[in-house]
């Protein structure tokens, strides 16, 4: 209960310093990625920021053997560069470029009740699900081919 | 196009950093929106509620923001539906093939320094300024 409390917050103080930063507004976004155009670097400022406060506590946090309200940590572990995460990030990369959101953002600006936004986060989610679809799609043409072929689990 | 803005940007990446570190300290999770949101909505059994809780909270402080700092939804450039809905598709899908997305790995992975993440950063952001390339200076002219 009190670890969905602390979600809730860091939610909260998550989606005010999207909104400080300029990441809520496509327009700084886009700014931020046209390299050949009048560029607007603000945005490398909020990922500084946010790595250079995170690249400190993470060091410090991990030092513990475990979180203060849970029993271990959840990190990602995987260290491979595969076709999916080059491929995977480069489909989101197209849509960021797009749209001007990312899905933090995005969320956050649904609150201002501007039908576009929620037009975007339905696609948005619609996207993962066909994602899930895929993939099992896929893990079922492996299985029924009997080749032996083996594929990682999804992380 | 837009003002150079690096002390508001600084000062809410810093809320964004203090935020996923929060998240690591107490929960011993970390901050990927995409895979949080996808948690949601294709949820597993216990790891779904602080999930829910991550994203109203994200609605919740964007309300706060509609009060206190409207400017932030000040959006400049909202493309068309058509649009949105191609971009949305590409998002998601995009985030769960390559497992992340601007704060997961753009800010937490490069954080743990992880060449995935930094591979995958690299790769999102070249493409998004591949595709305004396309729109502003090849398209539109």
């Amino acid at each position: 209960m009190k670890a969905c409390v602390v979600s809730c917050i860091s939610g909260i103080v998550f989606a005010v310093g999207l909104g400080i930063s300029g990441m809520t507004r496509p327009v700084k976004v886009i700014g931020f990625l046209d390299f050949a155009g009048k560029w607007d670097a603000s945005l490398a400022f909020v990922m500084i920021g946010a790595i250079a406060i995170y690249f400190v506590a993470y060091r410090l946090i991990r030092r513990r053997s475990a979180p203060l309200l849970a029993d271990k940590f959840w990190v990602p572990s995987r260290t491979d560069i595969d076709l999916n995460l080059i491929g995977g990030a480069a489909i989101f990369g197209a849509g960021w470029g797009l749209s001007g959101f990312c899905p933090g953002p995005a969320i956050t600006s649904l609150a201002s009740g501007v039908p576009s936004v929620g037009v975007f986060v339905l696609a948005m989610a619609a996207g993962i699900y066909l994602h899930g679809l895929v993939i099992g799609l896929r893990r079922f043409r492996i299985r029924s081919v009997p080749s032996g072929i083996q594929i990682a689990a999804d992380a | 196009m837009t003002d150079f803005t690096p002390i508001s940007a600084l000062l809410g990446g810093c809320l964004i950093g203090l935020s996923a570190s929060a998240m690591l300290l107490f929960d011993g999770k970390v901050v990927g929106i995409s895979g949080i949101l996808a948690g949601v909505l294709r949820p597993v059994r216990g790891d779904t509620l602080w999930r829910a809780c991550f994203i109203g909270g994200l609605v919740v402080g964007g309300l706060i923001l509609r009060m206190l700092l409207p400017a932030a939804f000040d959006f400049g450039i909202l493309r068309s539906p058509a649009a949105l809905v191609v971009g949305g598709l590409l998002v998601g899908f995009g985030t769960r093939l390559g497992n992340g997305c601007t704060s997961g790995h753009g800010v937490c992975g490069i954080a743990r320094l992880s060449v995935r993440s930094l591979v995958a950063t690299t790769t999102f952001i070249a493409t998004g300024a591949a595709v305004v390339y396309a729109l502003k200076h090849v398209l539109t002219g």
